[in-house]
């Protein structure tokens, strides 16, 4: 079968590992998910069925709207009084959607999810439903037995959701990753070493998906790279049977930080963004530089906005250590292409890093503290009030932009100036 | 008014703030490291430590206990949206 395989006309389980299947669905004609991601030749919803001499294992189930392909996939291998274990590797609704009619089918059969699953299960549920479902919370080389298999769970929570986890197929070296390992492609040849060429969605869905979350991909590859692997099962995209230890790799690779590489571990990196129209705004960048690149261990970059497109800043700005934004004030806002980089850092960590505003103005001078708000709702920290000039600046201001960006650059590396202690009724 | 003092570590600075002040309230405006999400309890973002005074904070409900138990809390974490300053004390990010 493997050679013509051709799951869009061949509606059965697919079987890729003694006893274990592949009984998910095709989505082809998804030309966007979740909003943000382009699928160009749509996704897959794997969902799989895992069969132990005491009982059926189901990991992961498909989209709403998909059920009926995933039912008719699971009742050609198993019948659903045999469900003994039911997993959901995190509970997004592409893989979560047929749960409630798998519950019902098979009420019998127990429900194993992540600790911080928990409270996502209840807001999942329909809200009609009258009973909750039973579950077992379970992490770390928890395991449930299948008689002669066993799963064990591995908690890799924020990939990408917060109660993502992967499950382990202990004696055919299985890893049911979830959506890590993932990409939206869908291919009705299903495996990795017989699909089409799928390098771009891969490496676009990490980019998309995983990206903002790199610290928690290390520390999932922590428990991963240990684990004997014959056969990764992600829940979209190909199955990657054929060197799957390549695609760990990669993941490793992907979340390397690129600057660390280039700085080494005791520079940081303080980028000066600005966009100026009459020159007013940009003068205060270019003092706020000064100032920022005479602090020792500090590596500063100066760039105007109208220069360059967003992308490339974003990769900047996801290994920067701090980030001051110049916008004047116009209308009453700050300018569209500071908005546009600062809408577009949703696939970057932005976690703790340093943050400050600076601007000209005519009359108003909002865009500062604007800025500052956006940058705080990123989760950003923001030491400094920043620094609003009426119109043209003055020495004695250009000089205060000087401290400023030293004041930054040393908070940046810990010799921040002490202000005594404050009252509340100062801070604005 | 009551007084009292808390000082964000990671900043080594120190507000002197009327009692019962939520905590969300004075980092935001002192740039300390705590930073939000929901800002209602729920997410778990604004987790920190109290290194000093844990008894000088209101009581956590039973919903912050339940937020900072699914977000593997150490001890000593409070949610900095919902701790309340009773009297002085220190505290730093998670």
């Amino acid at each position: 079968m493997a050679d013509t395989l051709n799951v869009s006309t061949w509606k059965e389980a697919v079987e890729f590992a003694p006893g274990v299947h592949w009984i998910g669905a095709l989505d082809p004609t998804l030309r966007t998910f979740d909003i943000i991601l382009r699928t160009a030749n749509g996704t897959t919803y794997n969902s799989y069925l895992v069969r132990g001499s005491e009982g059926v294992a189901i990991i992961d189930t498909v989209k709403e709207g998909f059920e009926d392909e995933f039912f008719h996939r699971l009742e050609s291998v198993a019948r659903y009084d045999e469900i003994k274990v039911i997993v959901l590797n995190h509970l997004e609704p592409d893989h979560s959607g047929a749960l409630p009619e798998l519950m019902r089918r098979a009420p019998q059969a127990r429900l194993y999810i992540s600790t911080r699953a928990t409270t996502m299960l209840k807001a999942l549920l329909r809200p009609n439903r009258e009973e909750p479902f039973e579950y077992t919370t379970v992490t770390t080389n928890d395991r449930v037995s299948l008689g002669d298999r066993h799963l064990r769970f591995l908690h890799t929570p924020f990939l990408h959701w917060p109660d993502t986890q992967c499950t382990y197929l202990e004696e055919q070296q299985v890893l049911f990753s979830g959506d890590v390992f993932g990409c939206h492609y869908c291919d009705s040849r299903l495996f990795n070493d017989r699909v089409g060429d799928f390098r771009f969605s891969f490496d676009y869905y990490y980019a998309h998906i995983m990206r903002p979350f790199k610290q928690w991909v290390m520390e999932a590859l922590a428990l991963i790279e240990p684990l004997k692997m014959k056969i990764v099962a992600p829940t979209h995209g190909p199955i990657l049977r054929e060197r799957p230890r390549r695609y760990v790799a990669h993941y490793r690779e992907l979340s390397t930080s690129s600057l660390s590489r280039e700085l080494g571990d005791t520079d940081k990196s303080l980028i000066i963004f600005y966009m100026s129209s009459y020159g007013n705004t940009a003068r205060m960048a270019e003092a706020i530089y000064s100032g920022a690149d005479t602090v020792d261990g500090v590596r500063v970059s100066l760039y105007d906005l109208e220069g360059g497109e967003v992308a490339p800043f974003v990769d900047l700005i996801e290994d920067a250590d701090a980030l001051l934004f110049g916008s004047p004030t116009i209308n009453g806002d700050a300018v569209k292409p500071v908005w546009d980089l600062l809408s577009s850092l949703a696939v970057v960590n932005l976690k703790g890093k340093i943050g400050a505003a600076f601007g000209s103005y005519g009359w108003s001078g909002e865009a500062v503290r604007m800025v500052e708000d956006r940058m705080r709702g990123l989760k950003m920290r923001v030491p400094r009030e920043g620094i609003r000039v009426k119109l043209i600046p003055t020495q004695e201001e250009l000089d205060e932009c000087t401290g400023f960006g030293r004041e930054i650059a040393n908070i940046l590396v810990g010799k921040e100036v002490q202000r005594g202690v404050i009252e509340f009724s100062d801070l604005t | 008014m009551a007084k009292a003092k808390i000082t964000f570590e990671d900043i080594n600075q120190t507000v002197n703030v009327p009692a019962g002040t939520r905590i969300i309230e004075i980092s935001e405006k002192i740039g300390a490291g705590v930073i939000y999400g929901c800002r209602e309890g729920d997410c778990g973002t604004c987790m920190m430590e109290v290194t000093e005074g844990w008894n000088n904070l209101t009581e956590p409900s039973v919903l912050e206990e339940k937020v900072l138990r699914e977000n593997m809390a150490g001890r000593h974490y409070r949610l900095a949206c919902q701790a309340q300053i009773l009297g002085d004390c220190k505290v730093k990010p998670a």
